[in-house]
């Protein structure tokens, strides 16, 4: 696939490297990345694709551009809030490089597409946010022998790796089940340094250019952790597990499962440590209302952190995060009724578990939390 | 002597948001009890029911995942660095 002279122009920092050279820049040219999200990783992963002259680049995506993506999803742009995602990152890369096909396929990847998404594309970009996604994403890239550039992001700390190549390890032989549904903070709860997915992605990105390429050692079987509050870079080793359940010597997984029901997220799912919700158990924010209103004895429990309680607060609470529960337990009453709450229910569940372990007797969680109260009663405050 | 263990920033609020703590111990299981005693909170995202490692929490020795050195009776020398690597996800709105 050759070169036009406007290729040429635009990519001769590229060429006039022994490196990458013609052969190089062709190659990448002929070569294809399929990018699972237009996120956080996605972003900034799709843009140096692009800009290199990666000759097909794919997105998988179903979500809509929201004001909380701009900082750190530098695809979009302020007018583009409220457009799709994919829409929004075709027109940012062809206005980068108009020598590239963008793809775009508006839809949640599942068990029934993943294969055939994957199939035409040499590289397979993980910039999911969730463990079904993700473990759907490997198990794929296991079952065509397709190379997963992987990338995780996490408040100040990323992970990356290059996953399911030939003799070299998968991300189910890192983790070979993912964490019940609220063991691990999410992002949205837990926050994300908005620079740091462009270190990751970027870093996802150099490996799909190396392994198009051909070039370099590629970030196989080594598992790169960056700090970014302590500027470290960490390396761990990785094995290939034999006994690994789709990679292994004798796998168990041969085809795709149903990922949401493996990690535990199906719709008839409950959360850990956390019974199925009852009026016993949880409440609404419109009967919190009620009951400040009228001045009714309860206790209020926020279990956030300090700094989002100082974006906004509902009235009459007490901060404890969750973290400092089982420490400051005897700050909260046990005479009288717990109403316990957070950002969207998710922590304050936990908490209302644990303090039913301890003993209390009439405890409930506020459900869809302080977001739901902006919602529903207090709309002059922000939502974040 | 103690050995240091790198606190990964999802269990940090279990470690008074310390991102590394110093523990004594023999073996990668002495110090993981002697962690988890110290800071009890820590104990349920380290441990299932059974008192097992999870399976979605790595531990390191130095470099090397202790699954494939003597899991929890590897020994530990002076100068050795424990991590705990668990999974993590983005924007997972699953809490």
């Amino acid at each position: 696939m050759a070169l036009t002279n406007d290729e040429v122009k635009r990519y001769s920092r590229h060429l006039i490297m022994p490196e990458v050279g013609v052969e190089g820049q062709e190659k990448l040219k002929k070569g294809s990345v399929l990018c699972i999200g237009a996120g956080g990783l996605g972003s900034p992963a799709a843009l140096y694709l692009a800009a290199a002259g990666v000759g097909t680049i794919g997105i998988v995506d179903f979500d809509v551009v929201d004001f909380s993506n701009l900082q750190r999803q530098v695809i979009h742009g302020t007018p583009d809030v409220g457009r799709s995602k994919l829409a929004s990152a075709k027109d940012r890369l062809l206005s980068l490089n108009p020598h590239i096909n963008i793809e775009t396929y508006e839809t949640a990847l599942s068990s029934k597409n993943a294969l055939d998404l994957f199939k035409p594309y040499d590289v397979i970009l993980d910039g999911t946010d969730n463990f079904p996604t993700r473990y759907l994403t490997n198990d794929a890239c296991v079952l065509l022998g397709k190379p997963n550039a992987y990338g995780s992001i996490f408040r100040f700390e990323g992970q990356a790796s290059v996953f399911a190549m030939k003799d070299g390890p998968c991300y189910r032989c890192l983790y070979p089940e993912p964490p019940p549904p609220g063991l691990v903070p999410s992002c949205a709860e837990g926050g994300v340094l908005g620079v740091l997915p462009g270190v990751i992605g970027t870093i996802q990105a150099t490996e799909a250019i190396k392994l198009i390429m051909g070039i370099g050692e590629p970030l196989v079987g080594r598992f790169l952790i960056y700090d970014a509050l302590r500027m470290k870079f960490r390396e761990l080793k990785l094995k290939k597990d034999p006994d690994c359940p789709v990679c292994g010597t004798h796998p168990t997984v041969t085809a795709l499962i149903d990922y949401e029901q493996f990690c535990g997220v199906a719709p008839a799912a409950t959360e850990v440590g956390v019974s199925t919700a009852s009026s016993e158990t949880e409440t609404d924010v419109k009967e919190l209302k009620r009951k400040i209103d009228a001045k009714e004895e309860f206790f209020l429990l926020d279990v956030r952190e300090p700094n989002e309680y100082q974006i906004g607060k509902i009235p009459g609470s007490t901060l404890i995060p969750l973290g400092e529960v089982p420490q400051r337990v005897n700050e909260i009453p046990r005479d009288r009724e717990i109403i316990v709450h957070c950002k969207m229910g998710g922590r304050s569940a936990k908490a209302a578990a644990f303090l039913r372990q301890q003993g209390y007797t009439n405890v409930k969680n506020l459900k869809g939390g302080i977001l739901e109260w902006i919602d529903k009663v207090d709309p002059s405050q922000p939502k974040y | 002597m103690p050995n240091k263990i790198l606190i990964p920033t999802p269990l940090r609020p279990f470690t008074g948001k310390q991102d590394a703590v110093e523990v004594d111990g023999a073996t990668i299981g002495e110090l993981l009890a002697n962690l988890t005693t110290k800071y009890a909170g820590l104990k349920p995202h380290l441990y299932n029911d059974q008192g097992k490692l999870r399976s979605f929490v790595n531990v390191y020795l130095n470099d090397e995942d202790i699954r494939y050195l003597e899991k929890e009776k590897t020994a530990v020398k002076p100068g050795d660095t424990i991590s705990i690597i668990p999974s993590v996800a983005g924007g997972y709105t699953g809490v």
